[in-house]
């Protein structure tokens, strides 16, 4: 079950014809679907695009109800093929993922399906990870668009405009047998707003027709000759018939300028930068709080392909333009050159240098762009340079995201500090997945993650016979479902590998959102899972395998020293087990709460620091990163150093204790059971041992305090 | 452009960690707004923060326009233009100062002073906490107005979490334009925990209009010293101290006696007075009288060397008990059990003998084959059943035998070298001999972390004896103590007593 449900929200996408949609931004892409008559949906979670995933889980029964086939896809290129639906049957279908990685796994299959061509409305929903927040390497989706001429949408960030776009997304994507990209910054997902909803449709052509019906169409194949007619196809017949209906239906803007001031310039803007670039001209007075400005404004909320004839249009009267185009290479910008070289239009073409050419453009960053454009150009004197704040960014400590409280992946790090303490360091190349924590503080190991489920075909090259030392990589369930069985273990089989891969199994794409996989606990009742990796791994031809515990940290560490010395060759796999706390308290807290409740006996468990005992080195911390293991200021007014400290947020997973003594740390830390209902037996038992430990305590503190007088 | 005059949106900045909240209170916060007729537009960018990380929510709240124009709402807080700053940590309201979003026209900030300790504040190997001093001082500076308390606190004491407190504290603030009763509803039709909630946001609301109790007094860190110093010895001191050192050598004396007895305290007090007379010799007035001040702290930090007997003692008291029950909540009469985590080795077992025992012992590599099983693996101690408390509480019953004990000589040792090596030192520079009395904070903690400390205080007095014959190695030391307590691998310490032109003599095994 993922981290967040959707339950409650899933009711408003049956919204119906007026009625007013409130909702996340995501929310409105789902609801949109169901609007536009879509028969199926598939995807691979990640952020930001989770929650449309989630939203669909969650949403079952009313997918049902219009007869939408949902999938949760094996990985993005398995999304992206279930694109073929659309190819031979008038059926509308949209994939989502994270982009640009999940475009990266994805390129296989929608250079097929762009190649071939659709004939229902195929919508790739791309989740742009890139800014503040991102956690990918910053690349550009656009790219993709170009080199298989895929169109590609980029709508303002208005719930509205959004939703729209969707509906002609489909529609533009069967104008012109072309499968379309909807480009969504991270902002956007998340963005709360509202539109006015219309009713959900089923799609008119189901996927049983299609089933028991099939038709083929050899000239939607990608084989020669047909794939060299696709290209020319492609050129001649798709991307006419696409501008003809971006035209013929507004879909980019011209915002006409409300005063003569700025009339001879301009501004080109991709539809998402639209929203920032508006409240830039706010703060450089130069538009009202209602998208009216002193600028003419073009946008593009289809970012390519470009129309030529409506940029020329725009352009002609104007000394300059501005282009908004956030990432790079720009690659707008140098189309608009050609545009206007051809066209001979000699307006110039201002982007990269009034802006900057690498980074996110955040308000400031626009404000600062347009102002040095008018500055050029309209001779507007620059703004006095604001006082900087009286603090700096270094008078802050960094915040690294890091493993959860009480998550079951950090003992596994723990142990492998504890085995390189004693073999020394290893090459340890890592995978995606909340496990990447580990090249962070304080485990600081790790030294390459090359892509999802790629975590041991990044150690591939280590190869020689003749080194003293093995590698170890890590692997996650998430991606080891995703490609990491066939590329990574597969692969380590079929090479004869001499090395370790140790599977993270938490039971969920933990860092996506908490997503069930194939081996997650049983219970869910739309999806198969329960599935062992172990078996999976023999499956493939792995014979040393060891299933452990990640909590019990001897016994892991034992087990890694073993992998990492045993004259055995060959691949070796740990996996490590053990659910991850975020989804286990969420499962486990309200059956906590209700049997204490309802009068039973149960037993809390957490962790804590003698203070007096804590010396303050902090080495449980080095070994551990829990956010419930902390500072705090030393009661003791001889020493100086903050000591030890387990906050309430502990849950009791007891890695302080097997820390310290698996690292033979000290004698700081101590569990506490706290016992909520106890029986009578427990009353009595323990009044009695407390009554005499009681006795001997007071004993003992009337000699110590005797001692002092 | 010479606009139409239209209200304003107000531009809201949540800042919190991964995990705090943050998303709770903006939805509260657009719930609120939407049922007030307001266009609200909420964003985020939560992605692996979610993870421990730091996460800013922005919201933007819009009138209804006269003539039912729909605003173009910002999707991010750009500097000088926010008029609301919510911050749920201390730092993190410094991160949102040092973004420029909170300025003095026009920005109140609404701050938890509480602190969650970053990962490199709490894994430094000393203290490695930020300046909690420089963000309060700047947020004083640049918010137009301030409203500041420990909401975290507050929260728990009211059985909540800190977005209640945090919006309570917003509309008492009075900075957004709705009625306290709207806060209220936009609490219950969240529909989650709504009861604690709103206990926790009718708390935050007071305290933010100035109405509330004020919070209750931090707990003292100790009570005063002297109370249970016996007489004599507080004569004593009196006697032969500077009167700067007796507030901590009060300290000093307490713990002393606490940990073996007056005899005990008497020897600490009689290194002491050496030390003072030294200190005087050297003219110790004129340098405030540092040498016996900080040899007061570290002399009885030395002293009460934590050994097997110390913490048997220490998580046997009856104070311990109820401390326990107070860290974890447990309510009255509720049952508590509390197991020690500890991992005693064939070292800390040979210490405790008598010397000349535990000497061979240690010494002896038959024996520590022998017993290598025995202390293998750690142990776990319920101090609350009778059978653990009583191993511990007989353990703590050798206080008597201590000083006849391994460890007692070697420490014994140690101190008299490391107080002659101080006296030598201040002998040629007042301030080295102080930094090598200061240099005692190295060797803390218990078994390979003390060892290691040891390692490196060993190297640092070495280097220095080299040192001392040019200036500068004061500071050196300092550098040197510093580097030590930065890098737990010793690396840094090699590196830096190479550059002072000294041969790299730790090495220091990875911890």
């Amino acid at each position: 079950m993922a981290e967040r449900s959707f339950a409650r929200e899933v009711e408003t996408l049956r919204a119906g014809e007026g009625e007013t949609f409130r909702g996340e931004g995501i929310l409105a892409v789902a609801k949109a679907l169901l609007q536009s008559g879509v028969a199926y949906v598939g995807g691979y979670q990640g952020a930001p695009i989770s929650h449309l995933m989630d939203v669909f889980s969650d949403a079952q029964g009313l997918l049902g109800e219009l007869g939408v086939h949902f999938e949760q896809s094996a990985s993005e290129a398995a999304a992206a093929a279930m694109l073929a639906a659309s190819v031979n049957y008038p059926l509308r279908g949209a994939v989502t993922w994270k982009s640009t990685v999940g475009t990266n796994v994805a390129s296989d299959a929608l250079a097929n399906v762009a190649s071939g061509g659709v004939t229902g409305g195929a919508l790739i929903i791309v989740g742009e990870d890139y800014g503040e927040g991102s956690s990918i390497m910053q690349e550009r989706s656009h790219a993709f668009a170009m080199k298989s001429q895929i169109w590609l949408l980029d709508p303002r960030p208005n719930l509205q405009c959004v939703v729209d776009m969707v509906e002609h997304g489909f529609a533009l994507s069967e104008a012109s047998h072309t499968p379309v990209m909807l480009e969504l910054r991270i902002r956007t997902c998340h963005l709360h707003g509202h539109f006015q909803a219309k009713d959900n449709r089923p799609s008119p052509f189901t996927l049983r027709e299609a089933m028991e019906n099939p038709r083929r169409d050899v000239e939607r194949i990608v084989l020669p000759p047909m794939n060299f007619g696709h290209e020319h196809e492609k050129i001649d017949k798709r991307w006419p018939a696409a501008v003809d209906y971006i035209r013929r239906h507004g879909l980019n803007e011209v915002l006409a300028p409300v005063s003569e001031r700025h009339a001879d310039l301009g501004i080109i803007v991709q539809g998402g930068m639209y929203n920032t670039l508006m409240r830039a001209l706010e703060l450089l007075d130069l538009a009202d709080g209602f998208g009216r400005a002193d600028v003419p404004i073009y946008v593009m909320n289809v970012t390519y392909p470009l129309i030529d004839d409506e940029v020329t249009r725009f352009c002609a009267d104007k000394r300059a333009v501005l282009v908004v185009e956030e990432g790079q290479p720009e690659f707008i910008e140098q189309a608009l050159h050609a545009i206007l070289r051809r066209a001979d239009l000699q307006t110039k073409v201002v982007g990269k240098g009034a802006l900057p050419r690498a980074g996110e453009y955040t308000g400031q960053v626009m404000k600062d762009g347009i102002e040095s454009f008018l500055v050029a150009f309209a001779g507007r004197n620059r703004s006095a340079p604001t006082s900087p704040p009286p603090l700096s960014m270094a008078d802050v400590p960094q915040r690294p995201p890091g493993f959860c409280t009480g998550c079951p992946e950090r003992p596994v790090f723990t142990a492998m500090k504890l085995v390189q303490q004693e073999l020394g360091p290893f090459h340890v190349s890592c995978d995606i997945g909340c496990h990447l924590f580990s090249i962070l503080p304080p485990f600081n190991i790790g030294s390459t993650t090359m892509g999802y489920g790629l975590g041991w075909s990044g150690a591939a090259a280590f190869s020689d016979p003749n080194a003293t030392k093995r590698t170890i990589s890590v692997m996650g369930d998430g991606g080891f479902w995703h490609n990491g069985l066939a590329s990574g273990v597969g692969g380590a089989v079929f090479n004869k590998s001499d090395s370790l891969l140790v599977i993270i199994d938490n039971g969920y794409s933990a860092a996506t959102g908490g997503q069930d996989i194939l081996s997650s606990r049983p219970g869910n009742v739309s999806r198969s899972t329960d599935h062992s990796i172990e078996t999976a791994v023999r499956g493939v031809g792995v014979d040393w395998v060891r299933t452990i515990r990640t909590y019990d940290i001897g016994l892991m560490r034992k087990t890694l020293k073993e992998a990492l010395t045993t004259p055995v060759k060959g691949p070796k796999v740990i996996v490590a087990q053990a659910e991850c706390m975020l989804n286990r308290q969420r499962r486990e807290k309200p059956l906590f709460n209700a049997a204490v409740k309802a009068g039973k006996r149960a037993v809390r468990q957490r962790f804590g620091v003698d203070e007096d005992v804590c010396t303050g080195d902090h080495s449980c911390i080095r070994l551990s990163g829990c956010p419930s293991l902390t500072v705090k200021p030393n009661p003791d007014p001889l020493r100086a150093d903050p000591v030890a400290h387990v906050n309430n947020d502990c849950v009791g997973c007891g890695v302080c204790g097997e820390v310290a003594h698996a690292a033979v740390l000290c004698p700081s830390f101590f569990r506490a059971d706290i016992l909520f209902n106890p029986t009578g037996w427990d009353r009595f038992w323990t009044g009695l041992q407390l009554g005499l430990i009681g006795a001997l305590q007071g004993w003992a503190e009337r000699r110590r305090l005797a001692r002092a007088a | 452009m010479s606009a139409p005059a239209h209200p304003r949106p107000i531009r809201v900045s949540i800042h919190a960690l991964g995990g705090q909240g943050g998303g709770v209170l903006a939805d509260w916060i657009v719930d609120l707004a939407e049922h007030a007729g307001y266009v609200a537009q909420a964003t985020s960018v939560p992605g692996v923060a979610q993870r421990t990380g730091a996460t800013v929510y922005y919201v933007e709240l819009a009138a209804p326009a006269a003539d039912g124009r729909e605003p173009v709402l910002a999707l991010m807080p750009i500097p000088g233009d926010v008029d609301l700053v919510i911050a749920a940590e201390l730092m993190e309201a410094g991160r949102a100062i040092a973004r420029g979003l909170v300025t003095p026209d026009r920005t109140t900030l609404v701050v938890s002073s509480h602190r969650v300790m970053a990962i490199s504040e709490k894994s430094d190997m000393g203290d490695g906490t930020m300046d909690a001093r420089r963000v309060l001082d700047a947020a004083q500076a640049c918010a137009a107005r301030l409203v500041m308390g420990d909401l975290d606190a507050l929260a728990q004491r009211n059985g909540s979490v800190i977005s209640a407190t945090l919006f309570g504290a917003v509309a008492g603030s009075g900075v957004l334009p709705f009625p306290r009763e709207a806060f209220e509803a936009a609490i219950e039709r969240g529909g989650v925990g709504v009861a604690a909630s709103r206990k926790a946001f009718a708390a935050a609301f007071d305290q933010a209009q100035g109405r509330a109790a004020p919070e209750p007094a931090a707990p003292k860190a100790k009570p005063a010293p002297a109370p249970h110093t016996a007489a004599a010895l507080r004569q004593r001191l009196i006697e032969t101290l500077p009167e700067a050192a007796w507030a901590l050598a009060g300290l000093g004396i307490e713990r002393c006696t606490d940990y073996q007895g007056q005899a005990y305290a008497g020897l600490y007090l009689e290194r002491l007075a050496e030390i003072a007379g030294i200190d005087a010799q050297f003219g110790g007035a004129a340098f405030g009288w540092r040498l016996t001040c900080e040899t007061a702290r570290h002399l009885a930090l030395w002293m009460t060397f934590e050994d097997v007997i110390r913490v048997a003692d220490l998580k046997t008291r009856p104070a311990r008990f109820a401390r326990v029950r107070q860290d974890v909540r447990a309510g009255d009469g509720q049952i508590v059990h509390m197991s020690e985590f500890m991992h005693p080795r064939f070292d800390e077992a040979c210490d405790t003998l008598p010397d000349a025992v535990g000497r061979r012992l240690k010494d002896s590599g038959v024996a520590r084959r022998l017993f290598a099983g025995a202390f293998a693996e750690g142990r776990r101690v319920t101090t609350s059943r009778l059978g653990g408390f009583l191993l511990l509480f007989g353990l703590a019953r050798l206080r008597r035998l201590r000083p006849a004990s391994h460890r007692y000589r070697v420490e014994t040792a140690r101190i008299e070298a490391w107080l002659a090596s101080a006296t030598n030192a201040a002998r040629a520079d007042y301030d080295l001999g102080v930094e090598v009395i200061r240099l005692q904070r190295l060797v803390k903690g218990y078994g390979e972390t003390h060892e290691r400390g040891l390692r490196s205080y060993g190297a640092i007095l070495q280097v220095l004896g080299g040192l001392v014959e040019h200036g500068g190695a004061a500071a050196a030391a300092r550098t040197l103590a510093e580097a030590a307590l930065k890098d737990e691998t010793g690396r840094l310490l090699a590196r830096e007593i190479e550059r002072l032109g000294a041969p790299a003599m730790v090495q220091v095994p990875a911890l």
